[in-house]
């Protein structure tokens, strides 16, 4: 490593995140400040018009997404970053950019809730809400990052999912992943590769909502000599409304394909000692840090442990943890909510092996000691 | 074996203990190449207050970045080192002001008593830079990060127009903690 | 004689709305504006949110964009900052603008971003099926008050002009002369620019409140507006039945959009 290198550096997840929108392209954020995300769009209001782009604080998180999306439609990359109940007041707008296929990233740094909540303390209680927030049946695309390293890895990867997939992707960070000050080594711009959507080759009877071989239709950008119709409502290939049942139902299933056809590319999981191991852990974000660590402590106590951690939240790692389902002897779930993924693992488990849930609530992350201890109770059992 | 460090500064809002943990981390991490993270407690008030920042240093990866078995725990207020002084592991440090935690309860810690805010005040005529002092004797008494990798993250990190008031203060710093660690030699 | 045919989707007609709805005239009123103002169809995009007026924008060979109720405003606010050099115009409502929307509405003038919005006030929710709005008056009926409202409206265009719109005016489709002149005038207008048309709906406002055909209500409109002039000298009780017309506001104020490309500017080298 290049001692005193300009990439070395002690930065927050937050401000990874906004130093890796920039890098990916992000030339419009619109955001409403709220804890602990701000970081995020305050690196933004200072670098975006140095590098030619837009920030806004829009009036409400209602505003802000819709800004975004407006953006995006024109072909610049736009994202907006909030918590919790901010991603409340998303939701209708989410449903709109995955009905219209309009590219954008939300970051939802969760703090405690409901409501209000815990402001300033960490939590993983909007896992179910980026999956089934806004009405009506969806797929969505969520990460979850567990480092400050990550954390920029995986803004890139939310745009290209989301350019790629004409989607918009869920970027779930927690106050623990967001704020912590870390040690990172940024990767060279020629270092991560770069996804576009795909514009449309020729103006000739282009049909912004056509039935495609991958399932996604080439984007034309608004005010780009393509004049075309968006809509939240049930619409046909061109883009105008449908009401026939036909048409509904060929959009409904493409949006649906589109997304579970391409799991395997989506679905990222870490796996970490987990080839001997008799105990599996599921976890992600900064309860996987509190697992990793408490992986160590057992393996020093000769405990055979390990685990896997989920990148992608959703689509949900089904096969994986299917397939290791079959070495492990039982799985640990620690979570900072009630035990969302873990009735998630129940289901891709399918009783082969026990799920045991591991929770907490208040405020405080989990500590390593605590996964241990939870180990060490489930091997007697 | 792999060493884990753990650093807590505590005291209240405005005394630039969350600055100070950023010092020290990136003293760690970008001037002597280890491994490092840095976080703090997050109340609603901006100024006031009790306030917690934490280092964890290691020469490995460092999974879980919250502070379980305090290695080093400084206290500038007496509320903090009551509140705190349990989470510092068996035969680990524990450095107070001295003119701030008067009542001291017994502990199985090194403890060092030192007129940190004094210093500042009297010495260098800034009650501001008594985290900068407090970094030379972190790094003085627990070697932890070099003296060299501190300077250049203070040197780095503070305002432009301040760095000789603050490498006056970390010098300070050093010297307090060559003087303790002499006295406790000799005891 | 004028080729409305050249700005419509006319392959998406008949228009939903219905026989003596007022939206047709403002629908043609805009496109005689636009072409006066010479925009390129490509440079054009209109934004709308959700209810009747909202569907406009199936019906205009622009780029349209049909959004979620209440957050027209945000959308286009997106799109012209992105891209400064589109015409953004924001089709909309009374419900949509001012109820659900209300908050985008006032921060889009305070803000001065250059958008143009026009909002059909036909003061009830007509797509729904004729639920109360914002601007139903006092004691009129709806489904949703089926013994006349008790509350109070707003004054839309008094709202643009209190949070700093540079350019506020209203009028009727009864003098669909005048709404084309107004519209022209905010399409030119460098900022928040409102055009608030009186547009009857004899179908779920008009029934329901003894108003007659779509005729009549147009009858009414031409008999009770009044200028702001003749507006001054009239009593509080003489004003609740008279729709106040003309230019409430032109001026010149700094735009958002203009003004952040500034900031922009400076970091060029």
């Amino acid at each position: 490593m290049n001692k005193n290198s300009n990439n070395v550096k002690i930065l927050s997840g937050n401000e990874a995140c906004a130093q890796a929108a920039l890098a990916v392209g992000v030339r419009f954020f619109a955001g409403y400040p709220i804890t602990p995300s701000s970081e995020i769009a305050e690196v933004l209001a200072g670098e975006l018009p140095k590098n030619n782009g837009v920030f806004i604080q829009m009036e409400d998180e209602l505003a802000s997404i819709g800004a975004i999306i407006g953006a995006s439609l024109t072909g610049v990359k736009a994202m907006t970053a909030t918590s919790g109940p901010g991603f409340s007041l998303m939701q209708e707008n989410i449903g709109y950019a995955i009905m219209a296929e309009i590219p954008c990233v939300i970051v939802n740094v969760m703090r405690g809730g409901p409501s209000t909540g815990l402001p300033t303390l960490p939590s993983q209680g909007d896992i179910m809400q980026a999956r089934w927030g806004t009405h009506g049946d969806h797929q969505i695309i969520a990460l979850a990052p567990f480092s400050v390293r990550e954390v920029f890895d995986m803004t890139i990867r939310a745009f290209n999912l989301s350019e790629k997939y004409r989607t918009p992707v869920i970027l779930l960070l927690d106050e623990i992943i967001g704020h912590v000050n870390e040690k990172v080594i940024f990767p060279a711009d020629n270092e991560f590769e770069i996804i576009n959507r795909p514009n449309p080759e020729s103006k000739d009877n282009y049909l912004p909502y056509q039935e495609t071989a991958s399932d996604i239709p080439p984007m034309a950008n608004f005010g780009s000599c393509y004049r075309y119709h968006v809509t939240g409502l049930a619409h046909d290939e061109t883009g105008f409304p449908t009401n026939n049942a036909e048409k509904i139902n060929q959009l409904l299933q493409r949006l649906e394909r589109k997304i579970v056809k391409h799991t395997d590319d989506i679905v990222e999981v870490e796996e970490y000692l987990l080839n001997d191991a008799e105990i599996g852990i599921i976890a992600y974000g900064s309860a996987a840090r509190s697992a990793r660590h408490a992986v160590k402590l057992a393996r020093n106590a000769g405990i055979k442990t390990g685990m896997l951690r989920l990148k992608t939240i959703w689509p949900f790692a089904e096969k994986q943890i299917r397939d290791f389902s079959d070495k492990v002897k039982l799985w640990i779930v620690p979570e900072l909510n009630m035990g969302q993924i873990a009735h998630e693992v129940e289901w891709a488990v399918r009783g082969k092996v026990p799920v045991y849930k591991y929770n907490k609530v208040n405020g405080e992350p989990i500590n390593p000691e605590e996964i241990l201890n939870c180990i060490k109770d489930k091997i007697n059992v | 074996m792999s060493i884990r460090y753990e650093v807590r500064l505590s005291g209240e809002g405005g005394q630039g203990l969350v600055l100070a943990g950023k010092i020290l981390a990136e003293a760690a991490a970008i001037y002597d190449n280890l491994n490092a993270t840095q976080s703090q407690s997050y109340g609603p008030e901006a100024r006031g207050g009790a306030s917690r920042s934490e280092v964890i240093i290691s020469d490995d990866d460092i999974d879980y970045p919250k502070a379980v078995n305090i290695d080093l725990l400084l206290a500038l207020t007496q509320e903090s080192f009551d509140r705190y002084q349990n989470d510092v592991k068996e035969g680990g440090i524990i450095i107070v002001d001295e003119q701030s935690v008067t009542r001291i309860s017994e502990g199985k810690f090194l403890l060092y008593k030192i007129p940190i805010i004094k210093l500042a005040r009297e010495k260098l005529g800034h009650a501001l830079v008594a985290n900068i002092i407090a970094l030379g004797i972190i790094a003085g008494i627990s070697k932890i990060v070099s003296e060299n990798a501190l300077k250049q993250a203070i040197g780095a990190r503070v305002p432009k127009g301040t760095e000789e008031l603050n490498y006056n203060a970390f010098q300070i710093g050093l010297e307090e903690s060559e003087k303790l660690v002499a006295v406790k030699t000799a005891e | 004689m004028f080729d409305y045919d050249y700005y419509l989707r006319k392959s998406k007609m008949p228009l939903i709305w219905c026989p003596g709805c007022g939206d047709g005239i403002i629908l043609k009123s805009l496109i005689r504006a636009i072409h006066k103002n010479g925009f390129t169809k490509d440079n054009v995009v209109m934004v709308s949110g959700i209810g009747c007026s909202s569907r406009l924008t199936g019906y205009v060979d622009f780029n349209t964009l049909h959004t979620t109720h209440g957050r027209a405003i945000t959308f286009a606010t997106g799109i012209k900052l992105a891209k400064p050099h589109l015409n953004v115009i924001v089709i909309t409502g009374d419900g949509d603008a001012t109820s659900i929307g209300g908050n985008h509405y006032i921060h889009a003038a305070r803000r001065n971003i250059d958008l143009t919005v026009i909002l059909f006030n036909n003061q009830i929710y007509g797509m729904t099926g004729g639920q109360v709005s914002p601007t139903t008056p006092s004691g009129k009926k709806a489904t949703t008050a089926p013994y006349g409202s008790s509350e109070n409206i707003f004054n839309i265009s008094g709202l643009a002009i209190a949070a700093g719109a540079p350019f506020v005016a209203r009028t009727t489709v009864a003098n669909p002369v005048q709404v084309e002149r107004y519209i022209n005038l905010a399409l030119q207008k460098k900022g928040f620019s409102v055009v608030e048309v009186m547009t009857p709906c004899p179908t779920t406002f008009g029934r329901r409140n003894k108003a007659g055909a779509g005729v009549d209500m147009l009858k009414w409109q031409k008999e009770h507006s009044v200028t702001i002039k003749s507006a001054e000298k009239m009593s509080p009780l003489e004003l609740d039945e008279s729709i106040v017309t003309g230019i409430f506001v032109d001026i010149e104020k700094p735009e958002c959009r203009t003004e952040y490309q500034k900031v922009i500017d400076q970091f060029k080298s």
